[in-house]
């Protein structure tokens, strides 16, 4: 539930939950930190600007790990990089979250056999909470992907742990299929 | 035709530029491989390699100013590692060469031409970093692209990538 289906009296007062008033500032201003590795930053420095423009979002990269929420692993991340990723994960605040960009961050991409030099999936080294498949993604998909940690921030509650708050954003997930094929018939109707 | 016929003019002026080596140096080099791609001969006596460099590059007819690529090459078959680097007289001759030396495959080493061409320092290294050859009176001959305690020289036909590194598992 969003914090405007709460109910609003006529002298401007807002009665909700902790949570909920929690959950709704921290998803409405997700700062990320300013940092690609490879061609996926391209990517995703062209839904930063003006066209997908993420701001309306309330998100807006950060230039230092330490005023950010939300890290982008953006591309190819080699093992000369890998314990730099984790340096940068562990100067974080908590609560952070990591959203794996990319075939590359996921799973090694087209290196995953001859590439010697490259990690095979981030989610060796940080903990990943939302991956994005594509090689780039669209801005379409990363912004999917980032309204993906948006719902997962929404299932969050004082006292419950990230794992749990996984497991709930997945009980509740939709499969896009069914929107998708309805939407379809709409279409071709 | 008229597209052959300049390319040929080219050549031609590489075969010059070939026989003014081969003149000074003799059997130090091989014969002259004239294809129409990229001419190129063999540096037989590795040893005078820095001195063929610095003929090439000084002497007034072949002023071989520009380095454009120094490449590592491995040949497994032959138990030898080379390099390849291509020559050309940027703004001055039309002939380019290629010129390739080989050493050893096991503790090899290649007189480097880093004084010579200042491209050739991180080229070398480069080379030195994928195939492990050694560039003898290189300035500062360390891994210039993998980490400084990599195992094993990537691009070697018969590498094998290591298990570990710093802890994090290496093959997918």
């Amino acid at each position: 539930m969003g914090l405007l289906d709460a109910g609003i009296t006529k002298h401007n007062m807002l009665v909700t939950s902790v949570d909920n008033v929690l959950n709704w500032a921290r998803l409405s201003s997700l700062w990320p930190m300013g940092f690609g590795l490879a061609c996926c930053a391209i990517e995703m420095m062209a839904t930063n600007a003006s066209n997908y423009d993420l701001e309306r979002f309330g998100i807006f990269p950060r230039s230092s790990p330490r005023q950010s929420d939300l890290m982008i692993v953006a591309g190819t991340v080699t093992m000369k990089m890998a314990e730099r990723v984790v340096r940068l994960y562990e100067q974080m605040p908590e609560p952070r979250y990591v959203l794996s960009m990319g075939s590359c961050s996921n799973c090694g991409g087209p290196y995953w056999e001859h590439g010697y030099h490259v990690l095979k999936g981030v989610d060796r080294i940080i903990p990943v909470d939302v991956y994005v498949p594509g090689c780039p993604p669209r801005p379409e998909s990363l912004i999917g992907g980032l309204m993906k940690i948006q719902e997962l921030i929404r299932m969050e509650q004082i006292g419950i742990s990230r794992a749990d708050a996984l497991k709930k954003l997945a009980e509740k997930s939709v499969d896009p299929r069914i929107i998708i094929e309805r939407e379809r018939t709409v279409v071709g109707a | 035709m008229e597209e052959g016929k300049v390319i040929s003019q080219s050549l031609q002026e590489s075969a010059a530029a070939y026989s003014i080596i081969h003149e000074k140096f003799g059997s130090a080099i091989s014969a002259l491989d004239a294809n129409e791609t990229m001419p190129f001969f063999e540096v037989i006596d590795t040893s005078q390699w820095t001195e063929i460099a610095l003929f090439m590059r000084d002497h007034p007819k072949l002023k071989f100013n520009y380095m454009a690529c120094l490449t590592g090459v491995d040949y497994p078959a032959e138990e030898k590692l080379g390099i390849i680097c291509n020559f050309e007289s940027l703004a001055l001759f039309n002939h380019k060469l290629a010129v390739k030396v080989k050493c050893a495959r096991d503790g090899g080493s290649i007189p480097s031409v880093a004084c010579v061409w200042h491209t050739a320092n991180w080229h070398e290294r480069e080379a030195y970093d994928m195939f492990g050859m050694l560039f003898t009176g290189h300035p500062e001959l360390k891994r210039i692209l993998c980490p400084d305690d990599w195992v094993g020289y990537p691009l070697r036909k018969d590498y094998k990538v290591q298990d570990q590194y710093h802890g994090i598992k290496v093959p997918y």
